[in-house]
């Protein structure tokens, strides 16, 4: 066991994946020499050479359709978009090509590639750095999109989507790249896609969060507890497409009220989908509606307004609290 | 000082005139008479089922097709450049080369008819199905490229786009990455001179399409792309230098489709002249290649007939095989998608499930 950030977890987990399978390729703008512009890989390429993790020209759709012809030859690319607000010049090849690459082929090629992006509010980027723009693959098929909140499940999880057979985007959220550090073991572990983690225990109100909002939410649940005495169920949906709607249903058997949390603005992210699945499958369930707490539908703000912006606990707090009043 | 500026930036390769006349002895490729006639074969194959699927889209017993008469030299030129473990990435209209590379005639019709088997490629035939998103191909190439090289393979990616997709961004983008990782790939621009209605002059103040090239730092040359033997020329080495680790080369074809954009309502007359047809028709590739083979006794009417009975043949077979593949169904693309269904899709499954039953 070592203490690691996340940052950590995440480096170390591309090197357990490059020393297991030689068919795993990690590249992108800055990843070789210079181990990337947060470090995340950080001494890999001294360590496998530079066939296996590689700097490219700075050409996002370039970089996603290489890592597109690599996999129907047969490898494992793990490339790296420098900040998801850049996603937008590689949106065919991930939407159009990498996610429809098994479908339209039936079967006979697949695409087992993994989209390395660090994202997120709260450390004042500039422009187009920040966006929370998961919520353009939770309406994509063919592709999975995974947000941890931690490092151990950071390497977990990372390590289960390199493993994957199908395209994962995994999102790393800058905030949480060295907020804290935690138990991370050395050995090799997955957490599996799909499957949503209950966090804190509670009965009187679900809260769905994910990426960074986990920790809002968290520390609502506490403030909640302390000032009205009520017991929120904390979920970390750790993969957010496809959600993981059982284990949500299950704790709104019990608490008979939701509210989801996220960094994305209103109609944006993976809240309204999440929404209308529980409309589908607990209604009967519910003593009031399922509220978001979210940010407005702007353009994600300039650095003076973002902490303003973002979700606080005590928004979390008032959404729960109308919730219990609805 | 005065500096050059009419030169052609690229080197020009013809090695037959229209009249069928070897205008350059010295690139002519080493082909046997019998490779020669094969070169034919193909050409005359293609023009034949051009015709019959254009007849059959209209009849509606083929879907989206795209025409390539007059395109079958640098088309099968091309292919024919090309070793079997060597990977193509088409765009839409090059159909021929998929299956002059070894894909099923049936499942080209199939593709045509929007049925999924059609991009079932089989696995011993090393093509991806054709690309609509123009310029995905060809960033994509540059990693089928770098595959072949880290794993040491001497086998070259072969990706193809018309004049309009050279204004693309993925188009320099994927150059410019062979180039970067002197990767093993030849890119071919089919310059039928027109994207739908937007001539060629639209796209581009360049002189030539094959100068892009310079942008990227590869090898760039133009070849008439109604001379199959040019076009093969150019293939050849191009293919020859990435496999011995030389990099990238772009190749453009000067060419013509006689025919529409496609077959979905596209109408030539309102951008195109009768004088401009007429003087491409001249320039048609399998008069001139017939009149060379014909000049060297290689070719006579009789072979043409027999090609083009066993292209009707192999159309009337392919057809069949085509109209007895099973329907899809909607559980049938579900199962698709992902190696194993996730929860959300096997409900999903379940209910449509439920729906084809009845």
């Amino acid at each position: 066991m070592a203490q690691m950030t996340m940052i950590q977890a995440i480096t170390h987990a591309l090197d357990l994946e490059l020393a297991r399978d030689e068919r795993v390729l990690v590249f992108g703008e800055d990843v070789g020499n210079n181990g990337g512009v947060f470090r995340a890989t950080e001494g890999l390429q001294k360590k496998y050479g530079a066939d296996r993790v590689f700097d490219t020209p700075l050409a996002e759709s370039g970089i996603i359709g290489l890592a597109n012809g690599l996999a129907i030859q047969g490898f494992r690319p793990v490339p790296e978009i420098q900040f998801f607000g850049f996603v937008f010049e590689a949106f065919d090849q991930i939407a159009g090509q990498l996610a429809r690459t098994r479908y339209r082929s039936g079967g006979r090629y697949t695409a087992p590639v993994t989209i390395r992006s660090p994202f997120g509010g709260g450390v004042h980027t500039p422009e187009m750095h920040a966006d929370s723009l998961e919520g353009l693959f939770v309406q994509t098929p063919g592709i999975k999109v995974v947000i941890p909140s931690n490092p151990y499940e950071a390497k977990g999880l990372l390590l289960a989507a390199i493993r994957d057979p199908d395209p994962v985007i995994f999102l790393e959220h800058m905030k949480l790249y060295r907020s804290f550090r935690q138990e991370v073991p050395e050995d090799d572990y997955t957490i599996p896609l799909g499957v949503a983690n209950v966090v804190r225990e509670g009965k009187d109100a679900t809260v769905i969060a994910y990426g960074a909002m986990v920790s809002v939410a968290q520390k609502a649940a506490e403030q909640w507890s302390k000032e009205k005495g009520f017991e929120a169920e904390v979920i970390d949906l750790r993969t957010i497409s496809p959600i993981d709607i059982d284990t949500i249903v299950k704790s709104i058997q019990k608490t008979n009220r939701a509210i989801v949390v996220q960094e994305a603005q209103r109609s944006a992210g993976a809240a309204a989908e999440i929404v209308a699945q529980i409309n589908e499958q607990a209604i009967y369930h519910l003593e009031a509606p399922v509220l978001r707490a979210t940010p407005p539908d702007t353009v994600y703000p300039f650095g003076m307004i973002e902490d303003e912006w973002l979700p606080t606990p005590q928004y979390v707090v008032d959404t729960l609290n109308k919730v219990m009043t609805l | 000082m005065s500096l050059n500026l009419e030169a052609k930036p690229v080197p020009f390769l013809q090695i037959l005139d229209i009249e069928g006349n070897v205008v350059d002895a010295q690139q002519m490729p080493q082909l046997s008479d019998n490779e020669l006639r094969d070169l034919m074969r193909k050409m005359v194959f293609t023009r034949v089922w051009d015709q019959r699927a254009v007849k059959l889209a209209r009849q509606g017993r083929l879907g989206f097709y795209a025409p390539v008469a007059g395109q079958e030299a640098s088309m099968i030129g091309s292919e024919a450049a090309t070793k079997k473990e060597d990977f193509l990435l088409p765009g839409y209209r090059d159909i021929p080369q998929l299956v002059w590379h070894g894909l099923p005639l049936h499942q080209a019709f199939l593709y045509s008819r929007g049925h999924q088997s059609g991009g079932k490629i089989p696995d011993d035939v090393n093509v991806l199905m054709p690309q609509i998103i123009i310029g995905a191909q060809i960033v994509e190439a540059a990693g089928v490229g770098l595959a072949f090289k880290l794993k040491g393979e001497k086998r070259v990616a072969v990706t193809y786009t018309g004049d309009g997709g050279t204004s693309q961004g993925d188009f320099y983008e994927g150059m410019n990455f062979a180039g970067a990782f002197n990767a093993p790939v030849v890119f071919v621009v089919q310059n039928n001179q027109f994207a739908i209605s937007v001539p060629v002059h639209l796209q581009t103040a360049a002189q030539t399409l094959a100068q892009k090239a310079i942008a990227a730092g590869i090898h760039g040359v133009q070849v008439d792309g109604m001379d199959v033997l040019a076009v093969y020329a150019a293939t050849k080495e191009a293919a020859e230098r990435a496999r011995n680790g030389e990099g990238p080369t772009l190749i453009e074809a000067v060419t013509f489709r006689y025919g529409p954009h496609t077959m979905s309502g596209d109408d030539p007359t309102r951008y195109r002249t009768k004088d401009l047809e007429s003087e491409w028709e001249k320039k048609d590739p399998l008069v001139r290649f017939r009149r060379f083979l014909e000049g060297k006794g290689l070719w006579s009417e009789k072979d043409e007939e027999t090609v083009i009975d066993e292209a009707k043949t192999a159309i009337q077979e392919a057809l069949a095989k085509a109209d007895a593949e099973p329907k899809m169904t909607i559980t049938g693309l579900i199962d698709s998608m992902f190696e194993s269904l996730p929860a959300d899709l096997k409900r999903q499954r379940d209910e449509f499930s439920a729906e084809e039953g009845q």
